[in-house]
């Protein structure tokens, strides 16, 4: 992060008590709502390494709680966050794992939405509010949250990715990263866009129509 | 001199803001508009935004008795601040800013709304001395907000050069360029020119250089509370030091340099880790384990 902003030193607003054990951990349980697609009938968070030695002194565990609910980090009602699940009826389950993980700020979150289909994400809060996701659904990717970003399922087959970026070219979205990961060679696969303008939500359905052998795909 | 590199360092800056005839704050405010693309009035506004949070969160910590989710802390701010009013040792200002200080990382603490400045361990240094001293010097919004873009130009260049985490750095990292940056601030919010406010920011870390991270049961409230009352009475020290024309013998990108390479230094037990210094005596360690027993309920 070469050209810091002012307000990533003087900010940003937040619940305390800690950037990383807080405000990251909103940040990482909210982008996996989004991922989702916001609608969480029930969610289960797992916290490792410092989150599951700290995390209850630190709030995360209710930062878990507050993201998945769409709150963001300077939500003044995180504290309360499992009295807020509660009367959203929403079943919320946290446990604290002593596995080793590989950063000492990970979190898994679990989201079972109203059908029945479930989001397992796996992420780090790597410091001053900063995240990465690692994991969708068992599938390794990475990306922060900073910009833009869409996360698409689709075929693993020549020409989605060309589709793709080229249905953004024309909306004169620019791409800054792209990455693409899959299970295994024709298996499901992902690409994460991180883009420098906002994809709204008629550039996404547009996306959807235009381009073959998209299962799903989410903006964060 | 481009705007774009008046921030690369110390000296830059001192010769951006020369050249042009501006204050700190102003070539802050200059280089945000350019690279965030938005206009002089919402990023003016913004700061607004921070200010007004900053400034709850002092007065909720003075005017009620917030306690710590872990049940660690809570109340010293408002004992600070209700002494205060009796001729403390440490003078009524800085005794007020102290307790100030004291006031944000305690709501912090207790999880709620301040503004991380440059982290949320260090929260309450510049909103303490700065609001503190504005109270009592009839400072305009106006006037404070501009303290808090010189502020974000000092903070600036040490994430830049330096560190600005406890964990990369040590606690000279974070409440030592808190105290830098609202020393800057003062000095600048007070008339002093550009090479006085980088003088009271090169003496504000120099008094705290080599300072470390050791957070007891690795929470943001014990020594960290306390630690922003010493930084913000570090701050006014320094700013008056600067305003009476006393200067920083090292200059203050040396003192980046040398407060970078000693916070590589700081072993990794003292850089936010809990796993030496107060976390780790015999205290530390069982309100560690009374904290970690807090897990199992809820």
């Amino acid at each position: 992060m070469e050209d810091f902003s002012v307000f990533d030193i003087i900010g940003p607003r937040m619940t305390g008590p800690s950037s990383s054990h807080t405000a990251g951990a909103v940040r990482l349980s909210h982008i996996a709502r989004k991922i989702a697609g916001e609608d969480v009938a029930e969610a289960a968070f797992t916290l490792y390494g410092s989150f599951a030695e700290t995390g209850k002194g630190h709030g995360t565990d209710k930062a878990l709680v507050a993201g998945a609910l769409g709150m963001d980090p300077d939500d003044p009602r995180i504290k309360e966050a499992f009295d807020v699940a509660r009367e959203q009826g929403i079943p919320v389950s946290v446990e604290f794992s002593d596995q080793p993980p590989k950063h000492p700020n990970t979190a898994r979150i679990v989201i079972t939405g109203s059908d029945g289909h479930v989001t397992d994400v796996l992420g780090e809060s790597v410091g001053g509010g900063n995240i990465l996701i690692t994991e969708i659904n068992g599938l390794d990717v990475e990306f922060s949250g900073e910009y833009p970003t869409l996360v698409i399922q689709h075929d693993d087959k020549p020409g989605v990715i060309a589709e793709v970026s080229h249905v953004l070219a024309q909306l004169n979205v620019n791409i800054a990263f792209m990455r693409v990961f899959r299970h295994g060679k024709g298996e499901d696969a992902y690409m994460t866009i991180e883009t420098d303008q906002p994809v709204t939500q008629e550039m996404q359905a547009m996306i959807l129509r235009l381009c073959s052998g998209i299962n799903k795909l989410f903006a964060v | 001199m481009l705007l774009t590199d008046a921030f690369a360092n110390g000296e830059s800056l001192r010769r951006y803001c020369l050249e042009n005839d501006i204050p700190i704050y102003e070539a802050m405010i200059r280089r945000e508009v350019k690279l965030s693309e938005q206009t002089r009035e919402e990023i003016v506004a913004e700061m607004h935004k921070n200010l007004d949070v900053m400034r709850a969160s002092v007065e909720r910590g003075l005017n009620s008795k917030v306690e710590s989710v872990s049940g660690l802390s809570g109340g010293e701010a408002l004992k600070l601040f209700k002494y205060g009013k009796h001729n403390p040792f440490s003078g009524y200002t800085a005794c007020r800013a102290a307790a100030s200080s004291m006031a944000v990382v305690e709501v912090n603490a207790s999880m709620g709304r301040i503004v991380a400045a440059p982290t949320a361990g260090a929260s309450g240094i510049l909103a303490g001395a700065l609001i503190e001293s504005g109270r009592q010097r009839g400072w305009s919004d106006d006037t404070l907000v501009e303290g808090l873009f010189t502020a974000g130009a000092i903070g600036l260049i040490f994430a830049k050069n330096a560190t600005i985490s406890g964990a990369g750095g040590g606690c000279q990292a974070e409440t030592g360029v808190a105290a830098s940056m609202t020393a800057a601030a003062l000095v600048e919010v007070s008339g002093g020119a550009p090479v006085q406010a980088l003088d009271a920011a090169a003496m504000a870390m120099k008094n705290v250089m080599g300072l470390i991270c050791d957070p007891v049961a690795g929470l943001v409230e014990c020594p960290c509370i306390k630690r922003n009352a010493l930084g913000a009475v570090n701050a006014m020290l320094c700013a008056d030091m600067a305003l009476a024309g006393i200067t920083s013998l090292i200059p203050f990108d040396e003192v980046v340099s040398a407060m970078y390479a000693v916070g590589k230094d700081i072993r990794v037990e003292y850089r936010e880790t809990a796993r030496g210094g107060l976390a780790t005596t015999p205290t530390g360690k069982a309100v560690a384990q009374r904290v970690k027993r807090l897990q199992g309920n809820e």
